[in-house]
């Protein structure tokens, strides 16, 4: 029996496909999200270092990990598009733009909240700050060559090989800011040597995992309209239940 | 025109965009003037104490060469778009990542050279001493052809579109950070009595890699950019 491998790879098909797993993602995320944040603010202990403004971690971390993992998804997804010129591949990864954009702000906004506790300072000029908001500059790049070509396609092609390009830089920008402040100041606040605590860590892993079926399902809504966006000439499109109402 | 080397076709390219720009000079000069503007501005806007001057002297210098280069890019494709060379070019039987090399080289003759020959007047107006001049024109000759590597593949993918010119600066200014780092880094360690090398070499290093890399990225955006 041969099984069809690129049925879903049809923006048409993947329409369908992807309006049916939305609800599959939403509701766990708001679920683990609710757990999370409750694990996070009622069980977990007060740290002894930090007082009770570390909760904001169970943000923080979670958004700068999604907002890192984003960029590279987008920009496979940007380049699986630029080589087999495949129509969703491209949708897909200017529908992960705006959410990594979110979570990278996010975390830097979450960062400067819990920084100036810390630190004393709403902004330092730490490597890992920096290289978060050079990340945010990037997607916003991405976002704005998108949006200022006319051609869907061109755009398409053009921002992907601009993805392309940022994730190559990635790794050297993170590596050069990081020399850069070794280099001009001394070690910043680390998180103290103890492990951390269970309810710590439950909370923590719950928000990631909410954080992770957020932007699935933000991601799959998001393609839905640009499908409808880009197909709205086409003969399924006038066919589908909620476009002939 | 078959017998043509690579090396030749580089020289070809780069000799035209030359002369074409010795016929309107005011264009290669007006970035020289920003960039001294942009310099000379810095004192009197944080005020004229020569301690501070010359602890900003490196940063200054880099960030307006790095303006400085912004504002050329958009003429590096521009031209050769509208009246319809570039077409030709992605025509021509020639490769056209070395085109594409040859423009870029072009390019920093004409916006990044000049910069570096400018420096260590506008140095000096800081008050730098004579040690870390020779760096930060060292620092400038590794870094700026970086810039206009980085930047021609920002400038291929804007190529023809509406606002153009600020598009690219957000484009390529985050990509350009390790350049400015990198270059500020090695004046400030030879100014706190460290070795520069590291820094030049880390220079280098970013060179030889845009030299591989940019050329044929650049020639795949161009070709996006004209279907």
């Amino acid at each position: 029996m041969a099984i069809n491998w690129f049925k879903y790879s049809a923006p048409a098909t993947f329409y369908e496909l992807a309006g049916k797993l939305v609800p599959w993602f939403a509701w766990p995320s708001a679920l683990l999200f609710a757990i999370g944040v409750y694990i996070g603010f009622f069980v977990a202990p007060t740290d002894a270092v930090q007082g009770e403004a570390y909760r904001i971690i169970f943000i923080h971390v979670p958004s700068s990990i999604l907002s890192m993992f984003l960029y590279l998804i987008m920009a496979g997804y940007a380049a699986l598009g630029l080589i087999f010129n495949t129509r969703l591949s491209s949708m897909m990864a200017s529908a992960l733009a705006p959410t990594g954009a979110l979570f990278a702000f996010i975390s830097l906004w979450t960062g400067a909240l819990w920084g100036k506790p810390m630190w004393g300072a709403w902004w330092v000029w730490d490597a890992r700050l920096t290289s978060e908001l050079i990340l945010l500059f990037l997607y916003l790049g991405f976002i704005a060559l998108h949006a200022s070509i006319d051609d869907p396609r061109r755009a398409d092609r053009a921002s992907a090989l601009l993805a392309i390009v940022g994730s190559v830089n990635v790794p050297i920008i993170y590596f050069s800011v990081k020399w850069w402040n070794t280099l001009h100041q001394g070690s910043t606040v680390k998180f103290t040597g103890t492990s951390m605590h269970v309810a710590m860590q439950q909370a923590m892993f719950s928000v990631l995992a909410a954080c992770w079926l957020y932007a699935i399902a933000v991601t799959l809504a998001r393609v839905r309209s640009i499908i409808l966006e880009r197909e709205r000439n086409t003969q399924w499109v006038a066919e589908l239940p909620e476009a002939r109402s | 025109m078959n017998k043509l080397s690579l090396f030749g076709l580089l020289r070809l390219v780069i000799g035209r965009d030359l002369m074409l720009a010795m016929r309107r000079r005011a264009d290669v000069l007006t970035t020289l003037i920003f960039f001294v503007m942009v310099v000379s501005l810095f004192p009197l806007g944080v005020g004229p104490e020569l301690d501070m001057l010359r602890k900003m002297a490196p940063g200054v210098v880099w960030v307006a060469a790095l303006l400085s280069s912004m504002l050329s890019l958009g003429r590096m494709f521009s031209a050769d778009y509208l009246d319809g060379t570039l077409e030709q070019m992605l025509l021509a039987p020639q490769s056209l990542s070395v085109l594409v090399l040859g423009k870029i080289l072009a390019h920093w003759m004409l916006s990044g050279l000049p910069l570096v020959l400018m420096a260590p007047v506008l140095g000096l107006q800081f008050d730098m001493p004579v040690q870390a001049l020779w760096v930060l024109i060292a620092s400038l000759l590794l870094g700026t052809p970086v810039l206009s590597m980085i930047g021609a593949v920002g400038a291929a993918l804007t190529l023809g579109l509406r606002g153009g010119g600020v598009l690219v600066s957000l484009l390529v200014l985050p990509l350009c950070i390790p350049v400015l780092i990198f270059g500020t880094g090695a004046v400030e360690a030879v100014s706190s009595g460290m070795s520069a090398v590291s820094h030049l070499s880390l220079l280098g290093a970013l060179l030889l890699l845009a030299l591989v890399l940019t050329p044929w990225v650049t020639a795949q955006a161009l070709r996006i950019s004209m279907e």
